[in-house]
């Protein structure tokens, strides 16, 4: 029998190190529902979890398996579900559902070329926007992007620490690529990965209220079969949880939900400079993307062209404030990103009109190259 | 055919003498109570409760036989009997 | 003559959120006597109440959760089951009730039904059965009777309504009853047999709903008992095809089936952990 953390040097694919980050972020419990190219991350775990007490389960679709997750978070258990394209816009209620029970879960998206059913096979990252807005209403989200199956690993259990701290569904934003990229990967040892979990209750049980913000801001959560008599719901409710159907109790829900990721941001925002010191031409990428976006810096450097990368690891929340600095300094932007304008568009927004941005775009089913954007490096500027 | 039995669960049931209570102001006056009680112990009253419903009253106290029927049919949690003995002063 | 006071303690008062009471259920709505015949046996069967979560969806059914005073959870429409499942195989030392009604549990969720009964997760699903949607308005449903009359089907019903029991049976249910609002007592027996049943166990409560169903049937909520009254049978050893849903001809109430299978999670345990691990707990033991 294995353990959780499989302490060791192994050469695996991102869909593998995926379901091994979980394990190792303490992810007892998986629902899910096979789609390529995300289906390698459920295989792998539905072996694994019955060795380390946790439970697999795959549902009858999409719409249950995320509706699982998250009974099975609010039972106390660290849970997850990987997916991809179609399957991620069937999970698009109950995200929102996690969003308003502040349910700790992780959805990962292992994106292929949509629309509809598109390319099953082949990547893209035409799930950005749909990431950040898919399920109705207005809220906040943490979504990171992993450039390699080594990253996967760590941003796992970073998604899960995350999703912990702050109570929230967090998604993985993946790609084909990565997800099917075989390659080395180093799990180090259990006592040198850092897990968190989710704020808990303390004190008289008969004075509890579900939804009250402890100090940092988020409350801590009981579980189902405490003694707590909690109730949860997705209809706008107040500190009790119970439903209230006024405007002041949606203004304060909303402050609620979204307070918790906008005051920390600094805590939440993860990005990556590389050669960006002294760049005047910026280029903005995340996964896939962001790793031929790094040969394309070196080599624009070497035809004069001093360009850098700002590396998106979580591109939700979305960095504005670093665009913005940035858009103070340097002559332009340029996204490049396997859709034909998502990431782009927040760029373009906080640049707000003091430089240019432009976009290396692709419908989608693969890598744009690193020589394509250098090509739009020198027609841009 | 004869598809129904009276009365309810009848050789379950003791016979004893109850008192029924009524929590007026929960009331929303389907009348369920009134028509199904065994005895006919209720009837609506005249009064409206804060709702604006008339709730029932106990028109023949001494017959309810603490079957409890009306407690469980009641869909408002305003209508329940005791056993008379046990009740203190 | 016996002294009439006030006196203001339900007996279910604190299995309620009394704070939340009235509920929203409309006058003559059959749900609260479903809701209450839930709570009495939750109490009568003895299980561990503080392990005792009920999950509802969505719909005046699935406002269920919102009135008991236990760890409770409103969901999305549909998916109290499937959520359910995740709760109850994450910790299985929970009791899950699921309580919703007939659009929930049959048209978007009926999906999630079939499958978990298949699994025989240890699950208890009352399914308030009141023939239509009524939180929407009193549209159509999948256990809307042949010819009744509903805001989308202002002409009458054109199809067949779902057979619930016989859905469940086949699907897999070690428990399946039927009884309507009027037979709180073999109702509340059902269900305190379906939560001792380890296993996924059904109980349909036919209910009225007076405001948006009952009106276009020329049918108040009085006229729906009676019908209740005079137009079933009870019949414990009936077979699941035999229990159409069709007041003409008369509707056939009762316990069905009873009966013992694996769980999901006795399954998932004998056939996916590893032996060493199932032996190195019962060690422990
Ligand atoms: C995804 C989704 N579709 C539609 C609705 C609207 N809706 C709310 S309740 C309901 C029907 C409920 O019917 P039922 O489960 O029979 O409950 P009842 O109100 O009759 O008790 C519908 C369609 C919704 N909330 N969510
Ligand atoms: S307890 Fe029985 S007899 Fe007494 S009022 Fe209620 S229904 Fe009638
Ligand atoms: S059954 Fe309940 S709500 Fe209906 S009339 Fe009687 S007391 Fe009132
Ligand atoms: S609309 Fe129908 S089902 Fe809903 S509360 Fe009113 S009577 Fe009950
Ligand atoms: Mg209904």
């Amino acid at each position: 029998m294995r353990p959780a953390v499989l302490t060791g040097e192994y050469f695996m694919t991102g869909d593998v190190a995926c379901a091994e980050g979980a394990l190792a972020a303490g992810c007892r419990f998986f629902g899910g529902y096979p789609i390529t190219p995300a289906t390698e991350v459920a295989e792998h775990i539905a072996g694994r979890l019955p060795e380390v007490g946790g439970t697999f389960i795959q549902m009858e679709d999409e719409i249950a398996a995320m509706a699982s997750i998250i009974g099975a978070s609010c039972a106390g258990v660290k849970s997850m579900t990987s997916t991809s394209g179609p399957g991620f816009s069937l999970m698009m209620e109950n995200i929102g559902l996690a969003i308003c029970t502040e349910t700790p879960c992780v959805v990962v998206n292992v994106q292929r070329a949509g629309p509809s059913t598109g390319l099953p096979t082949q990547g893209a990252q035409g799930d950005m926007m749909q990431a950040r807005w898919g399920s109705h209403g207005h809220y906040d989200i943490i979504a990171l992007a992993p450039s390699s199956p080594q990253e996967i690993f760590y941003q796992t259990i970073d998604a899960f620490n995350l999703s912990e701290t702050y109570r929230l569904p967090v998604l993985i934003m993946t790609d084909e690529m990565i997800g099917h990229l075989s390659e080395r990967v180093v799990i180090p040892d259990a006592k040198k990965i850092k897990t968190v979990s989710r704020p808990r209750p303390k004190g008289r049980k008969d004075r509890f209220k579900p939804f009250e913000p402890g100090p940092n801001g988020v409350a801590p959560m009981a579980h189902a079969g405490e003694g707590y008599h909690i109730h949860v719901t997705g209809l706008t409710h107040d500190e009790r949880g119970y439903p209230v159907m006024t405007v002041e109790a949606q203004k304060a829900m909303m402050a609620q939900l979204m307070g918790k990721i906008q005051r920390n941001l600094d805590d939440i925002i993860r990005t990556e400079a590389y050669r960006l010191e002294d760049a005047e031409v910026v280029i903005v990428s995340y996964g896939v993307s962001a790793r031929t976006s790094l040969a394309a810096v070196d080599e624009a450097r070497e035809q004069g062209i001093k360009a850098g990368l700002l590396r998106l690891v979580t591109v939700w929340p979305f960095p504005e404030a670093q665009i913005r600095n940035l858009a103070k300094k340097v002559k332009g932007f340029v996204t490049v990103e396997i859709n034909l304008g998502q990431i782009h568009l927040e760029v373009e927004r906080c640049a707000a009109g003091k430089v240019p941005s432009f976009l290396v775009g692709h419908p989608g089913g693969t890598i744009i190259t690193p020589e394509r954007v250098v090509e739009a490096l020198k027609e841009f500027f | 055919m004869v598809f129904w039995r009276v009365p309810f669960d009848s050789e379950e049931i003791q016979i004893t003498t109850g008192i029924v209570y009524i929590i007026e102001d929960r009331c929303k006056g389907c009348g369920y109570c009134i028509e199904y009680c065994p005895r006919d112990v209720l009837e609506f009253s005249s009064k409206f409760n804060t709702k604006g419903y008339h709730p029932p009253a106990v028109k023949k106290p001494d017959d309810c036989v603490n079957c409890h029927y009306c407690e469980i049919l009641c869909p408002e949690f305003a209508i329940y009997s005791v056993e008379a003995s046990t009740e203190q002063g | 003559m016996k002294q009439i006071k006030k006196q203001v303690r339900h007996p279910l008062d604190d299995l309620l959120r009394i704070d939340r009471i009235p509920h929203i259920w409309c006058p003559g709505c059959g749900i609260g006597t479903a809701f209450s015949s839930c709570l009495i046996a939750m109490r009568e069967s003895g299980i561990d109440l503080e392990k005792t979560v009920m999950v509802s969806g969505i719909g005046c059914s699935g406002r269920g959760a919102g009135y008991v005073n236990l760890d409770s959870y409103h969901t999305t429409h549909g998916r109290a089951i499937p959520f359910a499942t995740g709760m109850k195989l994450a910790n299985p030392e929970l009791n899950v009730v699921v309580f919703s009604g007939d659009g929930d549990l049959f048209a978007i969720g009926g999906n999630h039904f079939i499958h978990a009964a298949r699994r025989n997760v240890d699950l208890t699903v009352v399914c308030v059965n009141n023939f239509t949607y009524g939180m929407t308005g009193g549209q159509v449903a999948a256990t809307t009777p042949l010819k009744a009359k509903t805001t989308t089907t202002p002409v009458g019903n054109p199809d067949t309504p779902f057979n619930l029991p016989l859905l469940a049976y086949a699907s897999g249910a070690t428990y399946v009853a039927r009884w309507t609002i009027l037979h709180t007592r073999d109702l509340t027996e059902s269900i305190e047999e379906a939560l001792l049943n380890r296993g996924f166990s059904f109980i349909e409560v036919l209910s009225p709903c007076p405001v948006n169903y009952g009106r276009r049937n020329k049918e108040n909520g009085i006229d729906s008992l009676k019908i209740y009254q005079e137009r079933t049978i009870i019949r414990n050893d009936a077979q699941p095809w035999e229990l159409d849903i069709d007041f003409d001809r008369g509707i056939v109430l009762g316990k069905f089936i009873q009966t013992e299978r694996p769980t999901c999670t006795d399954r998932y345990d004998n056939t996916c952990r590893p032996k060493e691990l199932i032996e190195g707990e019962k060690g422990l033991e």
